[in-house]
């Protein structure tokens, strides 16, 4: 038996998650097929063939298969199941879309967002928030997962896999796209970034968020912000990072003005440096960093910026 | 239309929890329970269709114990016309929930269903989805915004860059993120009034359908905590330390 893991790709491109999730799934010991689903997505499943421990990519293309709906991409999956013993995803948008209800057709329970692989059916997963982590062991097959990119490194581009078209029945979406409203931005993948500069609703407006912005730019950093910014409007969803945003583990995590509330604490438990800078020496988010600056923002950040922008000679 | 909302009672979202020292779960005796936050979401958005005159009945739907008819009458308080409680004690999986509630979609016949798109205790982010397979309905998950149109809903979908929208045919599934709007907060003579409302308990063995556990839950442990380390004195010892983890990076 095989792995099947269903690859996310935005725009043609693939996304730097599925490398973690092919590291992930290497621990099942066994051949990792990946499937790419879309239109025009040569370079994505190129670039999925490339990935250490990837034996076959499947390459499932055509215009209807752009902006599948979840319906269209169960059906694709329950075709293929018969040959895998695993079904993953990334944790992501799409991957949480469609792997439960791909569960619901196949009739078993997946694991959704896990953290460690400890054999082919026990997996660790995180609940309230990452505020406890349990252990399940998991009966039926094949067994659906979804993966929590930040808890895992990423597979090498020493690989050559084949690339092969799948058989892929008409596309009867239930769920018909209209229009996407995508946050126009040239920083890197939230996500998966090595360095992010993260700022709270203590910035006070879109326009002081920028600093945030000029920061990251110079570190060559992902923007992220907290759910409170997110909702009172001073950045866009797909930058909350926590419980219900992104989850991240970056090497270097700058929160700024963000006090640590339970749910954004949530989505940075893996970084490994947290450094806040906050007014408040008591805030949540102080208390667990590895360094803390107590000062106002609006006076911190200009000067970090400009002393950062000339040591780093950017 | 009718709408069926399903909401679940948790851990409320401000308490902090404790892991049992035996690793055998987290403990819920004696902790303040709370209709989960995303549920509240739903059942928002059913009641705003109701008075705009989109919905001719909100039914609001929990599986769980008989402590569970808090949440619902939050719910009846909220707006919701009546409540059905389906008896179930003990852990119910999505896979579970899903089955009951594709029953209960199979005596209600609503349009649509609302959840939300997932509960803080289990974070699992599966209830709607299932559904959605089990009755092979269109499914709109982590929505921020919903609209009526004159064949069906626009959706807008929280996505990993940004917002999506479809259209969606009825009967669908829609799973609400927080930012679908602002849950009223119910007054007094309103939770007088849901009182008076239906509320129905039947046990959930009575629908016919398999919803033993497939999942075992071997431990529960709290994660790794971090300490608090070095408050720094200036904006050059920042500085300092912020271009000293990049140049590490970079070497």
């Amino acid at each position: 038996m095989a792995v099947l893991l269903l690859a996310d790709h935005d725009r043609g491109q693939l996304t730097p998650s599925v490398a973690r999730a092919v590291k992930a799934l290497a621990a099942l010991g066994q051949p990792i097929d990946v499937l790419v689903v879309g239109a025009g997505v040569g370079s994505a499943a190129e670039a999925a063939a490339q990935l250490d421990g990837v034996s076959r990519v499947l390459r499932a293309e055509g215009a209807g298969w752009d902006n599948v709906d979840a319906k269209s991409l169960a059906a694709l999956l329950e075709s293929l199941a018969p040959d895998y013993s695993h079904i993953a995803a990334v944790a992501a948008a799409m991957g949480r879309d469609v792997i439960p209800r791909l569960a619901a057709r196949l009739d078993v329970m997946p694991v959704t967002d896990v953290v460690a692989i400890h054999d082919a059916n026990r997996f660790d997963r995180p609940i309230y928030a990452g505020n406890a982590i349990e252990t399940v062991r998991v009966e039926g097959a094949p067994v659906l997962l979804t993966i929590r990119p930040s808890a895992f490194g990423a597979a090498g581009k020493g690989g050559s896999a084949a690339v092969e078209p799948v058989a892929a029945g008409p596309v009867e979406s239930l769920a018909h796209f209209l229009v996407e409203h995508r946050t126009q931005s040239d920083v890197p993948d939230l996500a998966t970034a090595s360095v992010v500069v993260s700022g709270g609703v203590a910035l006070g407006s879109t326009h002081n968020f920028e600093m945030i912005e000029r920061l990251a730019h110079v570190l060559g950093a992902a923007v992220g912000a907290t759910r409170a910014a997110v909702d009172a409007g001073y950045a866009p969803n797909d930058w909350q990072v926590g419980q219900t945003g992104k989850v991240i583990a970056p090497d270097l995590y700058i929160a700024i003005g963000v006090s640590g509330a339970l749910q954004h604490l949530a989505g940075i438990q893996g970084a490994k440096t947290i450094v806040a800078i906050n007014t408040d020496p008591e805030a949540p988010l102080v208390k667990i960093a590895d360094y803390a600056l107590i000062g106002d923002l609006f006076e911190v950040v200009p000067a970090l910026t400009s002393a950062l922008e000339k040591r780093l000679g950017r | 239309m009718k709408i069926l909302v399903a909401i679940k009672r948790v851990v409320d979202h401000n308490v902090r929890i404790r892991v049992k020292a035996d690793g055998s779960g987290v403990e819920t005796d004696n902790v303040r329970m709370s209709m989960n936050p995303f549920c509240r979401h739903a059942v928002e958005a059913a009641v705003e269709l109701a008075e705009r005159g989109h919905a001719t009945e909100v039914v609001a739907v929990s599986i769980g114990p008989q402590k569970a008819d808090d949440v619902l009458l939050s719910a009846l308080a909220m707006g919701a016309d009546r409540g059905l409680l389906v008896l179930a004690e003990g852990r119910v999986e999505p896979l579970g929930v899903a089955k009951l509630l594709a029953k209960v979609v199979e005596d209600e016949k609503p349009d649509l269903v609302l959840l939300g798109k997932q509960a803080v205790d289990d974070d699992a982010n599966q209830t709607g989805q299932m559904l959605a397979g089990l009755l092979d309905w269109p499914q709109a998950t982590f929505a921020s915004g919903l609209a009526v149109r004159a064949d069906g809903l626009e959706v807008t979908r929280e996505v990993d860059f940004g917002r999506a929208t479809y259209a969606v045919g009825l009967p669908a599934i829609v799973t609400a993120d927080l930012r679908l709007n602002t849950p009223r907060n119910v007054a007094l003579p309103m939770v007088m009034k849901a009182k008076k409302k239906p509320l129905e308990v039947r046990p959930a063995e009575s629908y016919g359908v398999d919803f033993a556990p497939r999942i075992t839950v071997e431990t529960v442990a709290p994660p790794p905590q971090r300490q608090q380390g070095e408050i720094l004195g200036s904006v050059d010892a920042l500085v300092d330390v912020i271009a000293g983890r990049v140049a590490a990076m970079e070497a």
